[in-house]
C-alpha cells in the first residue's frame, strides 16, 4: 500500500462520458480518456484491507487480486499490474468495460465513503497493456496431445479455451454464428464495447493455437456424438439464450420483439454485414422496453442512436430506493436505483407496471395495455383504477432469460439438468456425461460476463484434471 | 534420586500436567563469621533470617505445609562425635570422616535394602563405612501433607583414612554418584524416594518440606548447643505446586538459588554432549561413574548445582566455576579489563552461559559467597558487623543489628560476586576475586594464538552466484509467497526491522491447514511469565550478545591453550561470501565438509525419513574422518531433488550427535534456502545451528532489485544487510522474551513447544520438546515439501508465486476465521438485532472451526439423552455476567470505541477492561441516564500508565497483565505521534513524546514478587478482586497454581490468537499456544493441587460463539473474555491497520477525522452478548445442565471428532485435553472460596485507626512507629481511604505524618496519596514508593550509624516504579532501577545502581553521587540532574534517547537548588550541605539529563504558549 492515507486524501473519480448530444450520433464507446495521475490516485485509494471484501463471495467472481493491482497502479508499475490482473482474469478488457462491478459495492471503503474505482483501474491496466504491446501469446511449454472441443464462443467458452490451450491441449472452439464472441459480440452494443476489443484478444488466442470454427451449429451441422468421438473432452459454453417471453394477447404482433433479436441486428449492421431480413429499428418510432435491467438499458441506448421519437421503460418490480436499501446492507449487492448512461440519454422509466396485452393494427403493434401492480410477499396484485394504454410502434422484451436452449445439442447429448433447468455438473464442472463439461450461463443461467470467465477457467481446470490428472492447471485452482 | 520419580512426592506426568514445568522462587540468605569462628549462635541467626523471609516462601492448600526450607552448614565435629558415640560409633578426628544426610523410604524392609546397597557401594569404592544414625525429628513441627510423605531421615559416616582432604571429598562425590545410579537402576519400588541431601566431610544440609519457622524445631539437632558452625546458608522456597516434595527444598550440596535457568534444556543437552570428550587426571577411570553429570528431570537449581559440583570436583575453584556458568556481560562492556574479557571469551568456547535471573549463594564450607546474574534480576543485600558477621539475604532487615554495630552495608550488583574467605578471614570483593582467577592462566594470549575470527579470514575466491533462471521454482519449493515478498522481506530490506502488524492471528494451526506449511510453523516460541522476567533487548542491550564461537567444544575439564580453537562470529547470519570464507579455509584444525540436505522426489514422501537417517550417518562419518565443521546444505534443489526441511535436518543431526556424544566435536553450519523470517532462524538456532546462511533470501533480493521492487537507495546488497540486521534484532527479541541474553546459550536451548507433531517424531529429532496433541509424522512432512515441489515443477513453469494469505485474507489464500462471511453476518445480526442472522453467523463459525481451524473445532458435545427444558436453564441475564471484554487501551482503540464497550458491558453486568493506559477520572462518574463509562476491570501493566490510587480504587477487578496473546514477553511502544492531549493526560505525560511499556513488570521478576504485587493491589483497593493475565504455553498450569498460591482471586488464560494494536508479525504468528491447551492444563493442575476452589479461571482468545463458551467452561473456565468479536460488532472490518492509525471505521485510530466514521453503538454490543448467552443456554439444555457452574470442568461431556478426512489433522490426539484428574470428592473443581489475603494482619489497619480524624475531617495527625521487614506495603490501605473520599487530589500536603524507625518491608509507601508524609529512619527494601500518587517519602539512615550514608545502600531496587506524583528524599543509595517509569515524582538520592530513570516520562530526579550503568535507558520525558564528580557519568548513561547538558539555565539552577535545599531540610544530608556550601563550583559539576523529544516538545509548547500570551496581550491592550 503506497499511501496509507490515500483514501482520505483523494475522492473517487472516473472518466467522464462524452456529452449525450454528441455520443448518440455515433456508435462509438462513450468514455473520455482518464489521466494517468488520476488513475494512480484512484489506485492509491485502495486501503489494502486485511479482509478485502472485493474478493469475497459478494465481490469479484474471478477473484481478481484487486488490492495488488490497485497498489501496483498507484506505484505506476503497470506491467506488473497487468501480470497480476491476467493471473485471474483472461479478459479484463471485457469486464473493465462491461462489468457491473460487485467488487465496488463490496469495497470496504464503501462502508462510509465512495468505493475505489476498481473497474476503471482494471480497464486501464489492460488497455494500456494492449497499447504498449505487452500482450503476447502465452505458449504452452509442452503439448499434451489431447484434443478439446469448446462449444460456444462467449466469455465462458473463450476463457476455457484459452486456459486449456495454455495447458498444452489442442483446442477447437465451435460457434454457430459467423463471428466469434457470442453475446459479447452480438449482444453488447458497440457504444459499450467496440468489437475490435474482441478481435485483438482473438488474435492472441489464435497465436496461442486455439482453432476457431464459426458458423458451425453443433447439434445440427455436426452431432454431439461425432464431436465426442473426435475429441478427448468437450466443454459446453452455449450460453442461456432462451429469452423469457411475455405470453399476453397481442404478443404475436409485428413490432413486438425480443431484445436480443433487436440488438444482434444492430451489431451486425455496425459490423458492416448486410442483413438477410429487414432490420428492426426504432428510427422514428415510439418505443417501449419491457424490463428494467441491463439488456433493457442496451435497447434504450440503441433506440436513441437509431433515432426513436421517444422511449418508455417498464419494470414489473417496484422502484428501488435511490441509495442502498436497508435490506441489502454493505457488502451485499445493493438493491438501489441504477441510472445507466443510456438513461442519461433520455427515457421515461416506470416501475410496478404489468403488461396485460398488446393491440395493433394490420398486424403491427400500436398500443401496450397495462396497469400498476403492488408487490407484497412475493406476489403482484393489480392496483385498481390504474389501467392504461400507451402508444407504441416497437416493443422490446428485455425480461431476462430462462436458461440454455435445450432442444438441440443438450437434449441430444442427454446431459442432466438442475432444478432451474440449467445443465448440472459436478465439482469439476463435468456434466452427467463422461468427458463432457459445462460452464458459464449454460451451467448457472444468465449471468454476468465475469461469472462466465470465472466458470470458463474453473471448467478448464476440471477438463485438465480429467485429461491429465491436473498437472498443469490444478495448482492455479482457486 | 534422579530419574522420573526424583521429584519425591510429585505426581507423575498426567493429562497436560508435567512435573518438569514446575517452577519455584524463594528467599535466600546466609550468616557467616568472617574469621571462621564456629558457634551455635550462627545457626540461630541463620534460622532467624529464614523466618524473616517467610513471606517469600509459600504454603499450599494445607497452610501448615511449607514449600521447603533448609540450611547448609559446616560439620560440627563436637556434635557428631558425641552423637555417634551415643550409638556406638567411634568417629575419627575432626575432618577425618564424611557425613551423609539421606532421605530413605519409611517402609523398613525397603529401607534396609537401600541401606545395604549404600554400604555395598561404599565398600566397592574402597572407603570405610562407619555406621548409620537416625536423625531425630519432631513430627509436631511439620504440616499434615508433608507428614504423609515424610521420608525416613538418616545420616551415615564414612572414614577418610589415608586419602587427603581433596581426594576424600572427590571420593565422596563418586560414592554419591554411584549410589544414585545404583538406586536408579535398581528394581526398588520406592527408589524415587531415596535422596542424598549431602555427603561431605565439610558441609551438611538439613532441609525438608517445612515452613521457615518449622525447620529449627523439626530437626532437634539444630537446637543442640553443641551443633556449631561458622556459616549457615538458608533457603525458603515458594513453589508453584502444592505437592509434597521433600527433595526439592534447598540448599543443594553447594548452592542455594533464587531464580530460574531459562536455557536449562540446552545446558543439560550440551553437558550430556560433552561427556564424550571429557578426560580427567583427577578422576581417571572414576569419570565414567559420574555420568550423567546432570540428571534428567530435575529442577533447574538442582541441575545448576550438579554442574557447579562437577566443575569444582574437577579442579576449578568455586568462584571460577560460578564465573564460567553465570558470566557477567562482557561483549558490550568497554570498561572491562582485557584480561577479564580474555577469561570470559576463552571460557565461552567451553561453556555456554546458564542464562536467567539468578541470585546464587554458594559455599564449600571454607569459602562462602554469592553472585548475581548479569541483569541483576534478583535482590541481594548484605551487612557487615563490627563483630565480623556477614549477613546476606534477599532482603534487608532480616536480622536486626544495632546501628552502631554495622560496619558496612551493601547490595550485590548485576554480574558481581561477593566472597567471604574464612581461611583468610576476610571479605574479598568482586574486583579482587576475579582478578585473581583471571590471572591464573594467560587466557588472553591463548585466544590470540588459537582463536580465529571470521572477519579476519581471507576473502573467498569464488562466491555462489544467483541463478535467476530457476529462482521462481526454488522460491516455490521453499514456499515463498507474494505476501512474504511484500509484507515480510521487502519491509525488512527497507527498514532493517521485522514488520509490524495488528489484530490477532485467525488462520488455522499448521496441522489443521489444508496448505503445506513449513515445519517451523509447528513450533511455538516459549516466553517468560511470572517466574522470570523477559528482558528489554533494546533498552538493556548491554546484557545482550549475538557473538558466537563455532567449532568443536573442548574438554571441559582441561584448561589447555588449544581449548579455544574456534571461530568467532559477530552474529549468526552469514552472507554467501562469509560462508564461502569458511568453506575455503584450509587449516586442518578447521576442516569442513558439506553434507547434502536433499531427498529424491521420485522416492515420494517416505523418502524423507531415509534421507534424514542418511544425513545423520554422513555426519557421524565426517566426524570420524576428522572434520571439524559440518555444513548442512540444501543447495541443488531441482526437478529431481527436494530439500529436507532445514529445521528437521539440523535438529536430527544435532540430537543424533548429542546421543552419540560427539556433538561437541563439530560445529554445525546451515546453508539453506528455507528460512526468511525471524522465527525460522530462531528455530534453527534453537535446535542446534551455530550459524545460518539463508542464500535464497539473498537471491530474492537480487531478484527484487532486478524487477525494480526495491525503493530508491536500497539495492540487493544494502537490502541483505538490513535483512541481517532485522533478523539480529528479532532474534534478540525472541531470546529476551524468555529472559535469555546470548545466542550462545540460546543455541540448542529448544525454547519451543510443538503443536501438531507426532510424539515419536519429537522424541527422535526434537528430543525434550513438549508436544501434547500428537499430529503429523515424517511422511506428512515429506508430503508437505513435495506438494510445494510439484507446483514448482509442473509442466508449465510457474509465472507467479502463490499469494499466501497468512496475514491478509485472500479468497485464494489461507483460511481465516474472520472472513468476509463471518464479519458481515455478525455485523448484520447485531446491528439489526436479528437472532436468525446470528444463528447463521454462529453456524458459520462453529462449522468452520469444526472443519478446519482450531482445536475446539475438533471437539464435539455428548448431548444428554433427555434435554432439560430450556426454561429451567439459568437465564441469559445471569450468563452474560460472566462475560468480559478484553484489555484494549484507549490509545490502541478510539475513545468512542472504548467507551461504547464500557457502556455496553456495564448495561449487562459484565465487565470491560481499561487496558494499559489509565482511564479518565470523568468516566468514574455515572451518566445521567444511568449508563456508566467506568471500565470495571482496571489493568495494571508493565508501563503502569495512569495507575494511581484513585484509578485503583474505582475498579471492581485489578488485572495484572503478565503477557498478551499477540506478543507475550514483549513490551510495547506508543509512538509520539499517537500521544495526543487526552492520552498524554491519562498517562501523565506530555503529547508528542513516545511512551514505552517495558517487557517485564520491574516489580515482578519471580513468583514471590507477583505475590507482593497482588498484595500491594489488594491493599490499594481491598474490595476489588485481583486477577493475573497469563498467556497459554506449556507449563502455564504450574504458573497458574503459583498465581493461586500468591492469592490472586482470578487467573486469566489468554490464547495465542488474541488481538493487538501493534506487534511484530512473528510474535503474532508464532508465540503462545491456543487457549484450549493452556486452559485445560491450568484447570487440571489447579484441581490436582487442590487450588482450584480458591481461584476463578477466565479464558479468552478469539471467542466468538456460545459453543466456544461452553467448550471453554467444560475445559475449566467460569469467565470468558471477548475482544475481536465485540470490536467487529462496533464496526471493525479487520483492516489490520491499527498500527498505522488509519482505521477507516474509527475503531482503532486516534485520527480525529477517522474517528468521526465510528458508528458502533452499545446496543449492538449488548445484542451480541445476549445472542451468545442464548446460544450457551440452548446448548446447556441439550447437554442437560441447568446451572452454569455444573458445567465447569466437565470434560466428560466432550468427545473428540477425529479429523480422519484431513491429511494432516488425522494424526491429532486430544485425549490429554480431555483428561480429568482423579481427586477426592472434597477437591473443588470451580471457585467456591475466597483467598485469604492476610489484610487483617497489616500495619495499615492500625494506621487507618490512628488517622481517622485526618481521613474524616482533614485534621493533622503525627505518629511515631517501629517497622520491620515483614511489614509490607505500608501506607497503602490508608491511602485507599483517602483516594476513595478525596479522589486524585487527596488531602493538603503533610496532613498525615507517620515517622517509622526500622527496616521497612517491600513496597513501603506504595500508591500513597497526597497529604501523607512517610519518614523512615533505618532502611527499606524493594519497591519503595511504587505508584506514588502524591505522597511524600523521606528515608534516612539510623541515627548513630558509623558507616558513610552517602556510600551505603539505603533503599532497595525498583523504587518509585510508575510513580505519578509526590516528593522523595533519600539520604543514602538506591539499588537498581531507581525511578523506573517515574512520571511525575521529584526525588533526591545520593547514589544509584544500574538502569536509573529507565523509561521515565516525567518528574525530576537528582542524584548527588555515583550512578550505575545504563542511566536513562528509554527515558522519554522528565529530567535528571547528576553530580558527576568523577567524570564517569557519560559512559554510564545510555544516550539513545537523551542528551547531556550543563546546568546553566536559571530555571534549571533553581529547580536543582530548591530540591537540594529540601533534601537538607528533610534529611540533614552532609553531602547536600557541602554542595550548597560551595554552590557555584559544585553546580558546574552537575550534568542535566534531558530526553531529546521531551526537550523538543517542551520548546514547542513554550513557543506556542508565548505566542498565545502575546496574542492575549494584544487583545488586552487593543
Amino acid at each position: 500500500m503506497g499511501d496509507p492515507r490515500g483514501f482520505v486524501k483523494f475522492s473517487r473519480e472516473g472518466p467522464t462520458r462524452r456529452p449525450v448530444e454528441l455520443r448518440v450520433l455515433d456508435w462509438n464507446e462513450m468514455y473520455e480518456p482518464f489521466s494517468e495521475d488520476k488513475l494512480r490516485n484512484q489506485g492509491g485509494r485502495c486501503m489494502d484491507c486485511g479482509v478485502p471484501f472485493c474478493q469475497s463471495n459478494n465481490g469479484c467472481p474471478v477473484v481478481n487480486l484487486i488490492p495488488e493491482w490497485n497498489d501496483l497502479v498507484h506505484r505506476g508499475r503497470w506491467k506488473d499490474a497487468l501480470k497480476a490482473l491476467h493471473s485471474t482474469n483472461n479478459f479484463p478488457e471485457f469486464t473493465g468495460r462491461l462489468c457491473p462491478a460487485p467488487c465496488e459495492s463490496a469495497c470496504v471503503l464503501g462502508i462510509n465513503a465512495d468505493p475505489v474505482s476498481i473497474r476503471v483501474v482494471e480497464w486501464n491496466i489492460i488497455d494500456r497493456g494492449f497499447d504498449e504491446g505487452w500482450i503476447d501469446p502465452v505458449m504452452p511449454v509442452v503439448k499434451t496431445g489431447k484434443k478439446v472441443a469448446v462449444v460456444g464462443s462467449g466469455p465462458a467458452g473463450l476463457a476455457a479455451a484459452q486456459q486449456l490451450a495454455r495447458a498444452g491441449h489442442s483446442v477447437t472452439v465451435y460457434e454457430k454464428a459467423d463471428r466469434i464472441g457470442g453475446l459479447l459480440r452480438y449482444g453488447i452494443p458497440d457504444f459499450k464495447m467496440e468489437k475490435w476489443v474482441i478481435d485483438r484478444r482473438l488474435d492472441q488466442m489464435k497465436a496461442e493455437g486455439v482453432q476457431f470454427e464459426t458458423s458451425v451449429n453443433v447439434g445440427e451441422d455436426v452431432t454431439g456424438e461425432d464431436l465426442a468421438r473426435q475429441f478427448d473432452a468437450i466443454c459446453l459454453a452455449l450460453g442461456a439464450e432462451q429469452p423469457r417471453d411475455l405470453p399476453v394477447p397481442g404478443r404475436e404482433l409485428n413490432g413486438v420483439h425480443f431484445a436480443m433479436e433487436y440488438l444482434i441486428q444492430q451489431n451486425k449492421s455496425n459490423a458492416g454485414d448486410s442483413l438477410s431480413v429487414e432490420q428492426i429499428t426504432a428510427k422514428g418510432k415510439k418505443v417501449i422496453i419491457i424490463g428494467g435491467g441491463d439488456t433493457g438499458s442496451d435497447c434504450l441506448g440503441t433506440a436513441h442512436r437509431q433515432g426513436c421519437i421517444d422511449v418508455h421503460q417498464f419494470e414489473l418490480l417496484p422502484e428501488p430506493p435511490p441509495l442502498r436499501a436497508e435490506s441489502t446492507p454493505w457488502p451485499l449487492w445493493p438493491m438501489q436505483l441504477r441510472t445507466s448512461h443510456s438513461h442519461e440519454e433520455g427515457c421515461d422509466r416506470q416501475w410496478s407496471v404489468s403488461t396485460t396485452k398488446f393491440s395493433g393494427e394490420n398486424g403491427q403493434v400500436t398500443k401496450l395495455h397495462g396497469h400498476q401492480v403492488s408487490f407484497e410477499a412475493g406476489k403482484f396484485t393489480l392496483v385498481q383504477g390504474t389501467e392504461f394504454g400507451m402508444d407504441a410502434d416497437l416493443v422490446l422484451l428485455a425480461m431476462g432469460f430462462t436458461g440454455p436452449v435445450k432442444n438441440g445439442l443438450l437434449d441430444s447429448l442427454g446431459v442432466n439438468y438442475d432444478a432451474r433447468g440449467n445443465v448440472s455438473v459436478d465439482e469439476n464442472f463435468m456434466t452427467s456425461k463422461d468427458g463432457i463439461f459445462a460452464a458459464g450461463d449454460t451451467k448457472r443461467g444468465a449471468s454476468l460476463i465475469v461469472w462466465a470467465i470465472a466458470e470458463g477457467r474453473k471448467a478448464a481446470v476440471g477438463v485438465d484434471i480429467y485429461l491429465q490428472a491436473g498437472k498443469s492447471l490444478a495448482a492455479s485452482r482457486s | 534420586m534422579a530419574d522420573q520419580s526424583n521429584f519425591y512426592g510429585m505426581p507423575p506426568k498426567q493429562g497436560l500436567y508435567d512435573p518438569r514445568f514446575e517452577k519455584d522462587g524463594c528467599g535466600i540468605g546466609f550468616v557467616v563469621n568472617i574469621k571462621g569462628h564456629k558457634s551455635h549462635d550462627i545457626i540461630q541467626k541463620a534460622l532467624q533470617v529464614l523466618k524473616n523471609l517467610h513471606h517469600r516462601g509459600a504454603q499450599g492448600c494445607d497452610p501448615c505445609t511449607g514449600d521447603g526450607a533448609g540450611i547448609l552448614m559446616q560439620i560440627s565435629h563436637e556434635f557428631f562425635r558425641r552423637a555417634a558415640t551415643d550409638i556406638g560409633i567411634t568417629l575419627p578426628e575432626s575432618g577425618g570422616y564424611g557425613v551423609g544426610m539421606v532421605f530413605l523410604p519409611q517402609d523398613e524392609p525397603l529401607r534396609r535394602q537401600c541401606e545395604g546397597l549404600f554400604e555395598t557401594i561404599i565398600r566397592e569404592e574402597g572407603v570405610r563405612f562407619l555406621g548409620w544414625r537416625d536423625v531425630p525429628v519432631k513430627l509436631e513441627h511439620v504440616g499434615d501433607q508433608a507428614k504423609q510423605t515424610l521420608p525416613y531421615i538418616r545420616q551415615f559416616f564414612i572414614a577418610r583414612d589415608i586419602l587427603n582432604e581433596a581426594q576424600f571429598e572427590r571420593k565422596l562425590y563418586v560414592v554419591r554418584k554411584c549410589i544414585a545410579r545404583a538406586i536408579r537402576e535398581s528394581a526398588l519400588v520406592e527408589r524415587g524416594k531415596v535422596y542424598i541431601c549431602s555427603l561431605s566431610a565439610n558441609t551438611i544440609v538439613y532441609k525438608g518440606m517445612l515452613l521457615p519457622e518449622q525447620l529449627g524445631h523439626f530437626f532437634s539437632d539444630l537446637e543442640d548447643s553443641s551443633m556449631v558452625t561458622a556459616l549457615g546458608l538458608v533457603h525458603s522456597r515458594f513453589s508453584t505446586n502444592t505437592f509434597p516434595t521433600w527433595t526439592l527444598a534447598h540448599p543443594y550440596r553447594y548452592t542455594v538459588h533464587n531464580g530460574e535457568i531459562n536455557t536449562l534444556r540446552g545446558n543439560v543437552n550440551w553437558m550430556r554432549a560433552r561427556q564424550g570428550r571429557l578426560q580427567s587426571d583427577l578422576f581417571g577411570k572414576d569419570l565414567e561413574k559420574l555420568y550423567p553429570i546432570i540428571y534428567e528431570n530435575q529442577s533447574d537449581s538442582a541441575c545448576l548445582d550438579n554442574a557447579v559440583e562437577f566443575l569444582v570436583m574437577a579442579g576449578r575453584s568455586l568462584p571460577h566455576a560460578m564465573m564460567m556458568l553465570i558470566p557477567e556481560p562482557w561483549v558490550g562492556n568497554p570498561s572491562m579489563s582485557l584480561e577479564r574479557r580474555g577469561f570470559y571469551e576463552y571460557h565461552a568456547a567451553m561453556m555456554e552461559p546458564w542464562d536467567g535471573p539468578a541470585a546464587v549463594a554458594f559455599t564449600d564450607g571454607k569459602l562462602i559467597g554469592a553472585t548475581l546474574d548479569r541483569n541483576g534480576l534478583r535482590p541481594c543485600r548484605y551487612q557487615v558487623t563490627t563483630d565480623d558477621l556477614v549477613i546476606l539475604a534477599s532482603e534487608a532487615g532480616v536480622l536486626p543489628i544495632e546501628a552502631k554495630n554495622i560496619r558496612e552495608k551493601g547490595r550485590l550488583q548485576p554480574g558481581r560476586m561477593f566472597v567471604v574467605d574464612m581461611i583468610q578471614g576476610r571479605i574479598i570483593d568482586d574486583e579482587e576475586i576475579k582478578a585473581d582467577i583471571v590471572g591464573r592462566k594467560p587466557y588472553r594470549s591463548w585466544l590470540t594464538q588459537h582463536r580465529v575470527s571470521l572477519d579476519e579470514l581471507p576473502e573467498p575466491l569464488s562466491v555462489p552466484q544467483p541463478d535467476h533462471q530457476t529462482l521462481r521454482q526454488r522460491q516455490q519449493v521453499f514456499g515463498v509467497t507474494i505476501e512474504e515478498l511484500k509484507m515480510v522481506l521487502s519491509p525488512m530490506a527497507i527498514n532493517g526491522e521485522e514488520p509490524t502488524s495488528s489484530m490477532g492471528t485467525d488462520t488455522p494451526l499448521a496441522v489443521l491447514s489444508d496448505r503445506p506449511q513449513l515445519l517451523s510453523k509447528y513450533f511455538k516460541q516459549l516466553f517468560a511469565q511470572v517466574t522470570n522476567p523477559p528482558i528489554d533487548p533494546i533498552r538493556e542491550q548491554l546484557v545482550m550478545s549475538l557473538v558466537t564461537n563455532i567449532g568443536p567444544k573442548p574438554n571441559l575439564i582441561a584448561e589447555t591453550p588449544e581449548a579455544c580453537r574456534r571461530i568467532k562470529v559477530r552474529q549468526p547470519i552469514l552472507t554467501n561470501a562469509e560462508l564461502q570464507k569458511l568453506r575455503e579455509f584450509e587449516d586442518p584444525n578447521f576442516a569442513n565438509k558439506t553434507l547434502s540436505m536433499l531427498f529424491r522426489v521420485a522416492e515420494g514422501p517416505d523418502g524423507l525419513g531415509a534421507a534424514v537417517d542418511q544425513l545423520c550417518q554422513d555426519a557421524s562419518k565426517a566426524i570420524k574422518d576428522g572434520y571439524k565443521f559440518l555444513m548442512l546444505s540444501d543447495r541443488g534443489v531441482n526437478e529431481e531433488w527436494a530439500p529436507i526441511p532445514s529445521l528437521l535436518g539440523i535438529a536430527a543431526v544435532h540430537h543424533h550427535l548429542v546421543r552419540e556424544a560427539t556433538r561437541t566435536e563439530v560445529g554445525l553450519i546451515l546453508e539453506t534456502g528455507e528460512p526468511r523470517d525471524v522465527h525460522h532462524f530462531a528455530c534453527l538456532i534453537g535446535y542446534g545451528a551455530g550459524v545460518v546462511n539463508p542464500y535464497l533470501v539473498f537471491e530474492t533480493y537480487v531478484d527484487l532489485e532486478r524487477e525494480g521492487y526495491l525503493p530508491e537507495g536500497v539495492d540487493a546488497e544494502t537490502g541483505s544487510e538490513k535483512f541481517i540486521k532485522a533478523i539480529n534484532k528479532g532474534l534478540l527479541k525472541i531470546f529476551s522474551k524468555m529472559g535469555i541474553s546470548t545466542v550462545q546459550s540460546y543455541c540448542g536451548a529448544q525454547i519451543f513447544e510443538a503443536v501438531g507433531l507426532r510424539q515419536e517424531l519429537v522424541d527422535l529429532y526434537f528430543t525434550g520438546t513438549a508436544s501434547r496433541v500428537e499430529g503429523i509424522g515424517m511422511r506428512e512432512i515429506g508430503e508437505e515439501t513435495l506438494r510445494r515441489h510439484s507446483v514448482a515443477y509442473q509442466p508449465a513453469p510457474i509465472q507467479q508465486l502463490d499469494f499466501g494469505g497468512e496475514i491478509h485474507y485472500r479468497i485464494q489464500g489461507e483460511h481465516h476465521n474472520w472472513n468476509p462471511e463471518t464479519i458481515l453476518k455478525l455485523q448484520h445480526a447485531t446491528q439489526a438485532n436479528d437472532a436468525k442472522t446470528y444463528e447463521e453467523f454462529s453456524e458459520l463459525v462453529n462449522n468452520e472451526s469444526t472443519r478446519r481451524s482450531n482445536l475446539r473445532g475438533l471437539l464435539d458435545f455428548k448431548f444428554a439423552p433427555e434435554p432439560v427444558p430450556i426454561e429451567e436453564v439459568e437465564s441469559v441475564k445471569d450468563i452474560v455476567k460472566r462475560f468480559t471484554t478484553g484489555a484494549m487501551s484507549y490509545g490502541a482503540i478510539s475513545k468512542e470505541a472504548h467507551e461504547t464497550l464500557a457502556i455496553a458491558m456495564n448495561r449487562i453486568g459484565g465487565k470491560s477492561n481499561t487496558g494499559e493506559g489509565g482511564e479518565d477520572a470523568a468516566r468514574f462518574v455515572p451518566l445521567p441516564n444511568g449508563d456508566s463509562k467506568n471500565s470495571y476491570i482496571k489493568q495494571v501493566a508493565s508501563g503502569r500508565f495512569g495507575v494511581t490510587a484513585n484509578y485503583l480504587i474505582h475498579a471492581k477487578e485489578l488485572q495484572i497483565k503478565m503477557a498478551q496473546g499477540a506478543k507475550p514477553g514483549e513490551g510495547g511502544q506508543l509512538p509520539g505521534h499517537k500521544v495526543d492531549d487526552a492520552i498524554a493526560r491519562l498517562r501523565f505525560s506530555i503529547p508528542g513524546v513516545g511512551l514505552i511499556s517495558p517487557p517485564p513488570h520491574h516489580d515482578i521478576y519471580s513468583i514471590e514478587d507477583l505475590a507482593q504485587l497482588i498484595f500491594d493491589l489488594k491493599n490499594s483497593n481491598p474490595e476489588a478482586d485481583v486477577s493475573v493475565k497469563l498467556v497459554s504455553e506449556v507449563g502455564v498450569g504450574t504458573v497458574a497454581a503459583g498465581v493461586s498460591k500468591a492469592h490472586a482471586d482470578k487467573v486469566l488464560i489468554s490464547g495465542d490468537s488474541g488481538g493487538t494494536g501493534a506487534s511484530p508479525l512473528s510474535s503474532i504468528k508464532y508465540a503462545g499456544i491456543p487457549w484450549e491447551l493452556g486452559l485445560a492444563e491450568t484447570h487440571q493442575t489447579l484441581v490436582l493441587n487442590d487450588l482450584r476452589g480458591r481461584i476463578r479461571v477466565e479464558t479468552d482468545g478469539q471467542m466468538k460463539t456460545g459453543r466456544d463458551v461452553v467448550i471453554a467452561a467444560m475445559l475449566g473456565a467460569e469467565e470468558f473474555g471477548f475482544s475481536t468479536a465485540p470490536l467487529i460488532v462496533e464496526g471493525c472490518i479487520m483492516m489490520r491497520k491499527c498500527h498505522l492509525n488509519t482505521c477507516p471505521v474509527g475503531v482503532a485510530t486516534q485520527d480525529p477525522e477517522l474517528r468521526k466514521r465510528f458508528t458502533g453503538q452499545p446496543d449492538h454490543v449488548v445484542n451480541y452478548f445476549f445472542f451468545v448467552a442464548e446460544e450457551v443456554r440452548q446448548l446447556m439444555a441439550k447437554l442437560g445442565f441447568k446451572i452454569f457452574t455444573d458445567m465447569i470442568g466437565r470434560v466428560d461431556k466432550l468427545k473428540v471428532e477425529k479429523a480422519l478426512d484431513h491429511w494432516k489433522a488425522k494424526g491429532l490426539d486430544l485425549s490429554l485435553l480431555l483428561w480429568k484428574p482423579e481427586v477426592g470428592p472434597h477437591v473443588k473443581t470451580f471457585c467456591v472460596d475466597s483467598q485469604d489475603h492476610g489484610l487483617d494482619k497489616v500495619m495499615d489497619n492500625k494506621l487507618v485507626k490512628l488517622c481517622q480524624q485526618a481521613i474524616e475531617r482533614g485534621e493533622k495527625v503525627v505518629c511515631d512507629l517501629p517497622i520491620h521487614n515483614t511489614d509490607r506495603t505500608t501506607g497503602t490501605i490508608l491511602s485507599s481511604h483517602i483516594a476513595r473520599k478525596y479522589g486524585e487530589e487527596g488531602l493538603p500536603p503533610d496532613t498525615i505524618t507517620l515517622n517509622f524507625t526500622g527496616s521497612a518491608g517491600q513496597s513501603f509507601g506504595a500508591f500513597v496519596s497526597q497529604g501523607i508524609t512517610l519518614t523512615l529512619e533505618g532502611e527499606s527494601n524493594d519497591y519503595l514508593g511504587k505508584g506514588l500518587s502524591g505522597g511524600k517519602i523521606i528515608v534516612t539512615p539510623p541515627k548513630g550509624c558509623t558507616f558513610k550514608p552517602e556510600e551505603t545502600i539505603l533503599i532497595g531496587n525498583t523504587s518509585l516504579y510508575g510513580a505519578t506524583k509526590g516528593e522523595c528524599y533519600f539520604y543514602g543509595m538506591a539499588g537498581e532501577r531507581f525511578a523506573v517509569r517515574n512520571s511525575g515524582v521529584r526525588a533526591v538520592i545520593e547514589g544509584t545502581g544500574d538502569h536509573c530513570c529507565e523509561y521515565m516520562t516525567g518528574g525530576v530526579v537528582v542524584v548527588l553521587g555515583p550512578t550505575g550503568r545504563n542511566f536513562a535507558a528509554g527515558m522519554s520525558g522528565g529530567e535528571a540532574y547528576v553530580l558527576n564528580e568523577n567524570g564517569k557519568f557519560e559512559s554510564r548513561c545510555n544516550l539513545g534517547m537523551v542528551e547531556l547538558e550543563k546546568v546553566v539555565a536559571a530555571e534549571d539552577m533553581h529547580t536543582l537548588k530548591t530540591l537540594i535545599e529540601s533534601h537538607v531540610k528533610y534529611t540533614g544530608s552532609r553531602k547536600a550541605k557541602m554542595i550548597l556550601g560551595s554552590w557555584t563550583s559544585m553546580v558546574a559539576k552537575f550534568v542535566k539529563v534531558m530526553p531529546v523529544d521531551y526537550k523538543r516538545v517542551l520548546a514547542e509548547r513554550k513557543a506556542a504558549a508565548q505566542k498565545a500570551s502575546r496574542k492575549e496581550k494584544v487583545v488586552a491592550y487593543g
